[in-house]
């Protein structure tokens, strides 16, 4: 609930040190983690010397040196897999993927290894790695540089998956996903780096399985998911100058999902549009969609909508690529929508 | 039998002493009668799904294992009921693994594919080919990252060697100079396909030239070659941090698995390799010693008939795992309250912020 504004969150606000980026707050997370856990590394491509693709490892080879900071070769499955056994070993490895979309390359070894080592072997190990990765399209990376894999991960039985949408959370799920003992999908957004915003200190922990509603509104609940969360702000303030007020609720974890916040509210509004950068089959909104019509089918007033990314690999030309991705102008249109039926009162 | 940069000595390695070549050969012998007697299980629809059995390979995977210190971690691939028992397992729970008892090895969780003990350092069957390799490595980062004395093993069989993972690997274990050892089992077929169809270079242990890596080929029906030859590549490994590859040349008997008719292989093929069984040749050996006295071999034979025969009747007494634990170990402290998993977290019972 990070737009209440209670007279001692102002007062905190006052004396918070300067907001940081998105990235830094990863960063952060990281090192105060390896400075708190001697079994914490970070392992991945150009993560030392280069300091990220994305600079998010910035500084902590010369903090911690090459033991803790590992730059590995274009391997990936090899690297994750290395990763994973590490962790069963008892170490905690953060290991970061340039992008989400090399972790394809290593899908073997994040579904069949680290998901299920725990359970097939009935208990006896742990995987207590982190696996980052950002992902999300809008710089015109083309068809294979732009994925949104929320649904893939979310999927599968053992892993965790996250996806901040602010630099509090990204500090806050960074910090709670190492201290984890599951193996956690840490979905980050490209888009979202430069984002600045307050972060918590060494000691705060956001937990998993807790959404957080980021406005207050009655008239229709927008589910957002990573970046979506700042789409469907836009779109609410665009809404709110024509007179409807919309609550926007970031589940922040996929896995576990925290269905009662989000089923609280639809309650409420009787509305839902659900935003995803993703593609539409299969996808987070349409397993959200699922959820929701199960626990809240008798309070709707409308069929639950959904915004996602057109079914289409992403295209390079700069308005196509637009096109494709879900925008605040095809919240809005989809709020109006559901907002304009007849209600059963 | 040809050899690269050997992994090679200043030393020879010791030479197992009387007591380490009889432990050997009972293990080999318990592991060939503890298969035998999974197959009649399996026909009997006692055990389910895959069984692939290592009857013919047991030298390859005692050699192996017995040159290793037992806190010295092991992965192995899907044909690994001779892993655990050589790992010192008990053939009651390593068999009620396989009939999915509660028992079993890993709580009936896993099966014959995916037996675990952890307590003895050997982590795991895995069902993908070379699926298992990183994870071994990554065993052997974690040994270098605490600055431990361990060698982690990763044994896998000649059809891994074609999956690109192993490169990969392979190449971080050198270039990180992990204390990993690579045991290629080679039984001849990934499955029904002969190593000469599958892989451009049939010596298999040549791969590692490709990253400066010592390895050599040894003769895998000849347990105290597979012995001697992983003991240096395990001191290589402890003392000087330096990964290598092993080769084993053996032969499974039988088919892929339970479920292969084994069709493709000529009956004149088996017999050849079955003229140089590991049991007999090291029985020879051990007689020629002696090691072991005729009587001795036969009572070898007979306990490990009678283990193998008290490992089925625990396995077939022994309960069924109850449907409360079917989500039991899906994370470390499951939050659903569903008990066939699910992802949505039950509300707060607390105040939420």
């Amino acid at each position: 609930m990070t737009t209440a504004k209670t007279p001692a969150k102002a007062a905190r606000a006052e004396t918070d040190p300067k907001p940081v980026s998105y990235r830094e707050a990863l960063t952060q997370a990281m090192r105060e983690e390896m400075e708190r856990d001697p079994d914490v590394f970070v392992i991945g491509e150009d993560v030392g010397q280069y300091e990220g693709a994305f600079k998010v490892t910035r500084g902590l080879l010369r903090e911690f040196g090459e033991r803790r900071v590992v730059d590995t070769p274009i391997s990936e499955a090899g690297f994750v897999g290395i990763g994973i056994g590490a962790a069963m070993a008892g170490l905690r490895p953060v290991i970061e993927l340039m992008t989400v979309n090399f972790s394809i390359v290593a899908m073997d070894q994040i579904v069949n290894n680290a998901s299920k080592v725990r359970y097939m072997f009935g208990g006896q190990v742990s995987c207590p790695i982190v696996i980052r990765m950002p992902g999300g399209a809008g710089h015109q990376l083309g068809a294979q540089h732009s994925h949104s894999l929320e649904a893939w991960y979310a999927h599968v039985p053992g892993l965790k998956v996250v996806c901040p949408a602010t630099p509090h959370d990204a500090k806050g799920l960074l910090k709670t996903a190492i201290r984890d003992d599951d193996p956690v999908i840490f979905l980050e957004s490209e888009g979202l780096y430069a984002k600045k915003g307050p972060v918590g200190g060494a000691d705060e922990l956001v937990p998993m399985g807790r959404a957080a509603v980021r406005r207050r509104g009655g008239d229709c609940t927008i589910i957002a998911v990573s970046r979506m969360v700042w789409v469907a702000l836009s779109a609410a303030e665009a809404l709110a100058e024509g007179g409807i007020e919309c609550e926007v609720i970031d589940p922040r974890t996929l896995r576990p999902l925290d269905l009662e916040a989000l089923a609280t509210s639809l309650r409420r509004t009787s509305r839902a549009v659900i935003v995803e950068e993703g593609w539409p089959e299969s996808g987070v909104a349409a397993n959200l969609a699922a959820h929701l019509y199960e626990a809240c089918f008798d309070w709707l007033d409308a069929p639950i909508a959904r915004v996602t990314a057109a079914d289409v690999p992403m295209p390079y030309a700069k308005n196509l690529e637009q096109a494709a991705l879900p925008k605040p102008a095809d919240v809005v249109a989809e709020v109006r929508r559901l907002v304009g039926r007849e209600g059963r009162g | 039998m040809a050899k690269t940069r050997s992994p090679s000595p200043r030393e020879t390695p010791a030479r197992p002493d009387a007591e380490l070549m009889r432990g050997m050969f009972e293990t080999m012998w318990l592991i060939r009668r503890f298969e035998e007697r999974a197959a009649e299980e399996y026909m009997r629809g006692r055990i389910g799904g895959f069984l692939h059995l290592a009857i013919g390979e047991e030298a390859a995977v005692v050699g192996a294992i017995s040159a290793l210190r037992p806190t010295d971690p092991i992965t192995s691939t899907y044909r690994e009921h001779g892993q655990a028992l050589a790992r010192g397992s008990d053939p009651g729970a390593v068999m009620a693994e396989l009939f999915g008892r509660a028992t079993g090895l890993c709580g009936g969780m896993g099966g014959s594919m995916h037996l675990m003990d952890k307590e003895r350092h050997f982590y795991g069957g895995y069902g993908i080919v070379g699926g298992s390799i990183p994870l071994a490595v990554g065993l052997g980062l974690a040994i270098a990252y605490r600055e431990e004395d361990s060698v982690a093993m990763a044994m896998f069989g000649d059809g891994a060697v074609n999956q690109g993972v192993l490169a990969e690997v392979m190449n971080m274990a050198e270039l990180w100079r992990l204390p990993v050892v690579f045991f290629v089992l080679n039984n001849q077929y990934g499955m029904g396909t002969a190593v000469e169809r599958a892989s451009a270079e049939t010596d298999l242990f040549k791969r590692a030239d490709a990253f400066d890596m010592p390895a050599r080929q040894v003769d895998g029906m000849d347990v105290m070659a597979v012995h001697a030859a992983v003991s240096e590549a395990a001191r290589l490994a402890r003392e000087e941090r330096q990964p290598s590859m092993i080769e084993a040349i053996a032969y499974r008997y039988r088919g892929h698995s339970m479920s292969d008719p084994d069709t493709t292989r000529e009956g004149s093929e088996k017999e050849r390799w079955q003229a140089r069984d590991p049991l007999v040749t090291f029985e020879r050996i051990l007689l020629g010693e002696g090691v072991v006295t005729r009587e001795d071999a036969d009572a070898v034979r007979a306990g490990a008939e009678e283990t193998v025969e008290r490992a089925a009747a625990f396995a077939e007494e022994s309960p069924e795992v109850p449907e409360s634990e079917l989500a039991r170990h899906l994370y470390a402290d499951p939050w659903s309250d569903d008990p066939r998993g699910g992802a949505v977290m039950p509300p707060a019972r607390d105040e939420r912020s």
